[in-house]
């Protein structure tokens, strides 16, 4: 089984991990994902691969506490091993010559940018990375950041960093700058991904976005990630998970991501008590 | 589509002659009349009553007892032709086990179906036997019911996993050539049974957590119990062949990287993963689930266990089904065990037309599943969370016969009503998984994304490569992946023997 090389706690909520995975780290490229399953119980979750030593034959993924799966994989120590750790899946993101390229990125995608932004860096263009954060101290990886970039950008609404920008505002304030990029990356939460595809519309400039529907296989085989590109039926499993964000239906990319918000809370509460004790949290919801 | 067989081979007619010649063989047809063999009324498969199995997922049927089984075997007439076995994809020896149960030698029995069929324990539960063997035997020519093969093949199989000794066959010395299985399903499963017993090392490569395909993700447990799996495939491993989960063949590697790695022949096998959808407004509503996610939901991830296990899954109290295949009854009945008030199936034709076996729907209907023919939904309606509320359909009438041969469902004009459902799964088919096709140049595909082969040889276009089951089928059954399977190991066989013995 797949053994935990490495997991810290990077910001109060997200994590990094780090898999022996030689096989996957061998075959990674920029834009693709793993499925994983941090227990025998657990439920298969797509996390983006954020970086891989193909040396070292590691894979690195960096993820956010929300769920079960997520706290459980927040507990691992190096030398725990996982069932499931598969990959890479889906296919590679888009990389090419496009002069300057804005790659945007918040919460766990200020990571899963990471390989995108080194991918284009490596393909010859000027990247501008454009990092989105609540606060400063929900930064992370900036250093690592700033090697694969030209220009390193925060947007915060903290007093701390000079722009108090949100992310889709300052996209649209670089657009109208001197360097205006010819393609756009962004990788986060539904909201910031359809924000920035939102603000890139009117100037026509290709805004690319990771999906990250839920997923049981993550090979195509039960269409859980389906979602709706251009008009035409897509899984985000196998036909991507990068699509056009200016063709993404967002509303149901938005439904679907809710599908079992309820059933998520009620695993939480059962897998808080049997950790922390019957008393420590409140009833598990009935019902749903 | 694959060619119909219609003859055995010649060595295949000269082992079932040469077996039916036994001594034993001749004593037991003497030993009681045909016209008292065809007076013996077909035994009965007992099941759990309905309205305690639909609740729960234990197994519908319990299997015959010995006594029972012997006195079934009975029933047949050990006739000199044996139609029966052309009708079997895999072509089973099937007088002779059939024989050796009615003789009660049980273990004997199974070991004869081994040794042409590596998983007699799943096709004796999931075979659509009614349209295979059973439909062309000789004692439903006579009395008008045929022998429950299938049964019988359950019955012996079961009898050595449960009471017998699992007896290991003998393996051909090792060749020392690499074999590498896409899939672990009932295809590349075969395939590695048959290849490993050759002396070939084979390894299978799985891209799920637990071996089975279809069997594990998509037959439920109260129709195929995990248990029997674990023990086929547990047999497997201890012939020899090396399972490799969680590796996706196109993406974790692909096929010109393993072949770098020294395998000299692959088998793909990767199933119809891929769930088709109806392309109609509403279907990526939350509660619209595929086939293939419903089924793996619960099967494999253990969804009814929620929250013991962590997958959840949305329980719905009216749920509709569209389809009318195998796959829609597993569906319906699963919903139905969920706690669903309102299970239906939604077919657009009509009965006569519905290709899922016979006993699922009769064991549907007993379970109170309602049938819902002549009728397709045209859109799903969704409540302000976009979650299905309801769906509209339209009522059909049969016109002029299709390509399938089938009675072509035309809708009627002004039909359209409105019924209210929570949970909707469609189970309209799948299509091939698309992986292999994507990740390997130079391999020829159908036009249904199919992988195209010689259905002589089950060969692809490329040298080395050989497939079979759904992949090439798009959504076939479990046996005709394993007739595809055992035709492919034999000529993978002849070719890993013409490159002679490995040296070192």
């Amino acid at each position: 089984m797949p053994k935990i090389l490495r997991r810290e706690r990077l910001v109060p909520n997200i994590h990094v991990l780090e898999v022996e995975a030689p096989e996957v780290a061998a075959k990674a490229q920029a834009g693709q994902f793993v499925m994983v399953m941090p227990d025998e119980r657990g439920e298969r979750i797509p996390l983006t691969i954020a970086d891989w030593d193909r040396k070292a034959g590691s894979v690195t993924v960096v993820f956010m506490m929300v769920g079960t799966t997520s706290h459980k994989l927040a507990g691992l120590k190096a030398g725990d091993e996982i069932p499931v750790f598969v990959g890479p899946l889906g296919k590679p993101a888009e990389v090419g010559s496009y002069g300057s390229v804005l790659c945007a990125g918040g919460c766990f995608g200020i990571a899963a940018i990471h390989p995108i932004a080194r991918a284009m860096k490596e393909a010859g263009n000027k990247v501008t990375v454009l990092i989105d954060v609540k606060a400063s101290y929900l930064l992370y990886w900036e250093d690592k950041l700033r090697k694969v970039s030209d220009r390193f950008l925060v947007s915060a609404r903290d007093p701390h960093f000079s722009s108090k920008e949100y992310v889709p505002h300052k996209v649209r304030s670089l657009l109208d700058g001197p360097d205006k990029p010819g393609r756009v990356v962004a990788i986060g939460c539904t909201y910031l991904m359809s924000s920035v595809s939102e603000a890139t519309r009117a100037a026509g400039v290709r805004t690319m976005v990771a999906l990250n529907p839920i997923m049981v296989d993550g090979t195509g085989m039960c269409g859980a990630c389906r979602c709706t590109v251009g008009g035409k039926p897509k899984f985000a499993c196998v036909d991507g998970p990068e699509f056009d964000g200016h063709a993404v239906d967002w509303g149901e990319v938005f439904f679907r991501r809710k599908s079992y918000v309820e059933d998520e809370m009620k695993s939480l509460c059962v897998w808080e008590r049997g950790r922390l004790g019957p008393e420590s949290v409140e009833e598990v919801p009935q019902g749903v | 589509m694959s060619e119909e067989k219609k003859e055995l081979s010649a060595e295949d007619k000269a082992r079932l002659k040469a077996q039916f010649d036994l001594p034993w063989r001749q004593e037991l047809r003497k030993s009681m009349p045909a016209k008292d063999r065809t007076k013996i009324q077909r035994q009965k498969m007992p099941e759990r009553p309905a309205d305690v199995r639909n609740a729960d997922f234990l197994e519908v049927n319990q299997g015959l007892s010995a006594q029972a089984a012997q006195l079934e075997a009975k029933r047949c007439l050990d006739c000199p032709n044996s139609p029966c076995v052309l009708g079997c994809p895999v072509s089973i020896d099937i007088p002779s086990f059939v024989k050796l149960i009615e003789k009660g030698e049980f273990e004997a029995a199974a070991r004869k179906l081994k040794e042409t069929n590596s998983l007699p324990a799943i096709c004796g539960r999931v075979c659509p036997q009614e349209s295979q063997c059973e439909a062309v035997c000789t004692m439903k020519r006579a009395s008008g019911v045929s022998v429950a093969i299938g049964n019988l093949e359950r019955f012996a199989a079961d009898y050595e996993r449960e009471r017998g000794k699992v007896v290991m066959p003998r393996l051909s010395p090792a060749t020392g050539r690499k074999v590498a299985v896409v899939g672990a399903g009932p295809a590349g499963l075969t395939v590695a049974g048959d290849l490993a017993k050759a002396g070939h090392q084979v390894t299978v490569f799985e891209a799920l957590h637990t071996a089975g395909g279809v069997l594990v993700y998509g037959i439920p447990e109260f129709r195929l119990p995990k248990r029997i799996l674990k023990a086929e495939v547990e047999y497997l491993r201890r012939l020899g062949v090396e399972l490799r989960l969680n590796f996706v063949v196109g993406r974790t590697a692909t096929m010109e990287d393993l072949k770098a790695q020294g395998y000299e022949a692959f088998f793909v096998a990767s199933g119809a993963g891929l769930p088709n959808f109806m392309k109609i407004p509403g279907e990526n509503l939350v509660g619209v689930y595929s086939a293939n996610e419903y089924l793996t939901r619960v099967n494999l991830m253990k969804a009814y266990d929620f929250p013991n296990y962590d997958t959840p899954m949305l329980v719905g109290r009216k749920v509709a089904v569209i389809g009318g295949g195998n796959v829609a009854m597993d569906s319906v009945r699963n919903a139905k065990r969920l706690g669903a008030e309102w299970a239906a199936i939604i077919y657009r034709r009509s009965a006569q037309e519905m290709p899922a076996r016979a006993e699922e729907i009769h064991h549907a209907e007993e379970e109170g599943i309602e049938f819902h023919y002549l009728q397709a939904p045209t859109k799903f309606i969704g409540d302000e969370s976009g979650r299905v509320q309801a769906m509209e359909c339209l009522k059909m009438e049969l016109g002029e016969p299709d390509a399938s041969g089938r009675r072509r469902p035309v809708p009627m004009k002004g039909s359209e009503y409105v019924k209210e459902v929570d949970l909707v799964v469609m189970a309209i088919g799948q299509s091939p998984n698309p992986l292999i096709g994507q990740t390997t140049p130079g391999l020829k595909m159908g036009k249904w994304g199919n992988v195209d082969v010689d259905w002589k040889t089950m060969a692809t276009s490329i040298p080395g490569v050989w497939a079979g089951g759904d992949i090439v089928r798009g959504g076939a059954t479990v046996i005709l992946a394993m007739g595809d399977a055992r035709l492919a190991a034999a000529q993978m066989d002849q070719h890993l023997k013409s490159l002679g013995k490995k040296q070192g």
